[in-house]
């Protein structure tokens, strides 16, 4: 019988939910297909790792040696590729990280079978790997096959798939520690603390966060005066930061900050999933964007497809009308 | 150092409403601008800043026909000091794979100490060609990097994780790094510049050049089989009238909410 097999990422020893998430993925595609569903364990001191995992797959391979206690692609890719090659699994799953962006491409090439990568769904019809997958920063979704091969990898998008639990209980396998490469090019040296920030907009009831299209950097001052207005904060899309016209502890999204607010007002932002991730959950999203297309809208309570520089100034003369001011 | 930069001629679908075409499967391209992919730009300024710092030559490398040329010429502007295109009606540009294939074929004739990508492409997102491109190389890569320094035929990489983590890593020359956006601020492309790069050649090579057949180049790894507007359940209410009309329905729900 055949398997689908999972690459498990870690984090300081704990299992990643991307990981429990592709296990889902892999779940669903494993039923249909009647394949096993097996996650690839690799790393040191997997104990906490191992016990987590048991109750979603069918099987847990694991590959345990000092030199893998750190994701490094050189020896990860050695590693993979040898279990993939001895194993033959329909597909390989692994998480659209940055593991696996580093990982899946030059395992593909290296294996001659094709990847599909940040993948929303995935299907095996007749053993041939379908998925759908955004393009054009989520404006439009397609659906991709594959060329015909002897296995698959797919990566899969995080926060899409829902974890599956099972009955019965993974069988736990230790695999012989795979030929390590010798000399090793790519050196990890260390991992950098996240940046102490000034201001914490997780903690602001009230957000007004702009994006592209702010269009210039002096433009900022009409969100701010409007954040001021309603005693908020104002906060950013990446490439607000990215041109360095805020500073990144404003960026909400999956590189920067996850917010809650009672009240997020979006201004000129169309919605990229990786922004969206990190502001979905407020109270309250009133978006306004010229294009009503914009993803944003997906997730917005209330949407203005307008210009934000006739909408933004009409709000603050309301409220500066309501509050009496001049 | 050598530093050869791929870029990517990519419609810029930041405000633009897209539209599929009667084929199903790709959109239709009336109308959009081009533009190198914003992923790619900064991975030609990381090149030009660490020319400026270690003195060398800037080489940006990019696969299509003539319109990418475009992109091209504004590298050229930028400060890089050659183009090359890689031109063949026969290369299947659209799939990742064989563009990595392509670049890698065209880059082996090249001298090269540091090779740049983007992390991906804003079209298909796909980011995919940078890590491939190291693979059929056989040179050590790094993804996603927001800080390069180089010394001693090393480079030492900042890459992002998540939530602000970033994982040091060194790496031995030759080496790929797909750049992230933010890695530096973006210089603008001045009107003298564009002028001067007017009159630049940009050296096209094809497949004959590389050594490539055409069955290598021409089925694709992967195929795109429909392309739609997302089904989405959205729960939004759209707030029509006039800006002015807008705000003051904002303002009653926000009140109401006691928001104000």
């Amino acid at each position: 019988m055949g398997e689908i097999l999972v690459l498990a990422e870690l984090r300081q020893g704990e299992v990643r939910e991307i990981t429990f998430e592709a296990l889902g993925a892999g779940r669903n595609v494993a039923a249909k297909a009647g394949l096993k569903l097996s996650t690839l364990l690799v790393g040191y001191n997997l104990e906490r790792a191992e016990d987590g995992l048991a109750d979603y797959c069918d099987n847990i391979l694991i590959v345990e040696d000092e030199r893998l206690g750190q994701y490094n692609s050189e020896t990860y890719q050695a590693v993979v590729s040898q279990v993939f090659r001895e194993r033959r699994p329909a597909l390989l799953l692994m998480g659209h990280t940055s593991m696996g962006m580093d990982l899946a491409p030059r395992l593909a090439v290296e294996l001659g079978i094709p990847l599909v990568t940040d993948c929303l769904e995935i299907e095996l019809v007749d053993g041939r790997l379908y998925a759908v997958r955004q393009m054009y920063g989520g404006k439009l979704n397609c659906r991709v096959r594959a060329r015909e091969a002897e296995g698959y990898i797919a990566t899969v998008r995080q926060g899409i798939f829902k974890p599956v639990k099972i009955e019965s209980r993974g069988l736990v396998t230790r695999i012989g520690i795979p030929v390590l490469p010798r000399e090793l090019r790519r050196r990890v040296k260390g991992v950098t603390a996240p940046v102490k920030s000034e201001i914490s907009i997780e903690s602001a009831d009230i957000i007004v966060a702009v994006g592209r299209g702010i269009g210039e950097k002096s433009n900022i001052a009409l969100a701010e005066e409007l954040a001021n207005l309603l005693g908020g904060v104002i906060a950013c899309s990446r490439p607000i930061v990215d041109k360095g016209w805020l500073p990144s502890d404003r960026q909400v999204g999956s590189s920067g900050k996850t917010v809650k607010p009672k009240l997020y007002i979006s201004l000129g932002i169309s919605g990229a999933f990786q922004h969206v991730m990190g502001m979905m959950n407020s109270q309250l999203i009133i978006a306004v964007n010229k294009d009503r297309n914009a993803p944003i809208f997906n997730v917005a309570h209330y949407g203005v497809v307008d210009d934000l520089f006739k909408v933004a100034p009409a709000l603050i003369k309301k409220i500066r009308e309501l509050k009496g001011l001049r | 150092m050598d530093l050869i930069v791929c870029v990517k001629h990519v419609p810029d679908v930041s405000s633009a409403e897209l539209r599929v075409d009667s084929s199903g499967r790709e959109i239709d391209r009336a109308g959009l601008n081009y533009d190198i992919n914003e992923w790619d730009d900064y991975a030609l300024e990381a090149a030009l800043i660490l020319k400026e710092k270690h003195g060398g030559v800037v080489t940006v490398v990019s696969v299509g026909g003539e319109e990418v040329d475009r992109t091209l010429r504004r590298c050229l502007a930028k400060g890089a000091d050659n183009a090359v295109r890689i031109s063949d009606p026969k290369i299947n540009t659209k799939d990742p794979f064989i563009v990595a294939k392509v670049l890698s074929a065209a880059i082996k004739t090249m001298r090269y100490d540091l090779i740049l990508t983007g992390v991906q492409a804003g079209d298909d997102g796909y980011a995919i060609t940078g890590p491939t491109l190291a693979e059929y190389l056989k040179i050590p890569h790094a993804t996603l990097v927001k800080k390069i320094e180089v010394e001693d035929g090393r480079a030492v990489v900042w890459r992002e994780l998540e939530g602000g983590v970033e994982e040091i890593v060194e790496l031995d020359l030759p080496a790929l790094v797909t750049v992230q956006t933010g890695i530096a601020e973006l210089r603008y492309v001045s009107v003298l510049g564009i002028r001067m790069a007017m009159r630049r050649q940009i050296r096209t090579m094809q497949l004959s050049d590389l050594g490539l057949s055409p069955e290598e180049v021409a089925s694709p790894w992967l195929a795109i089989e429909e392309l739609y507007t997302p089904r989405v359940e959205r729960r939004v209410e759209f707030i029509e009238g006039s800006p002015d009309e807008a705000a003051s329905r904002i303002v009653e729900i926000l009140r109401a909410r006691g928001l104000i």
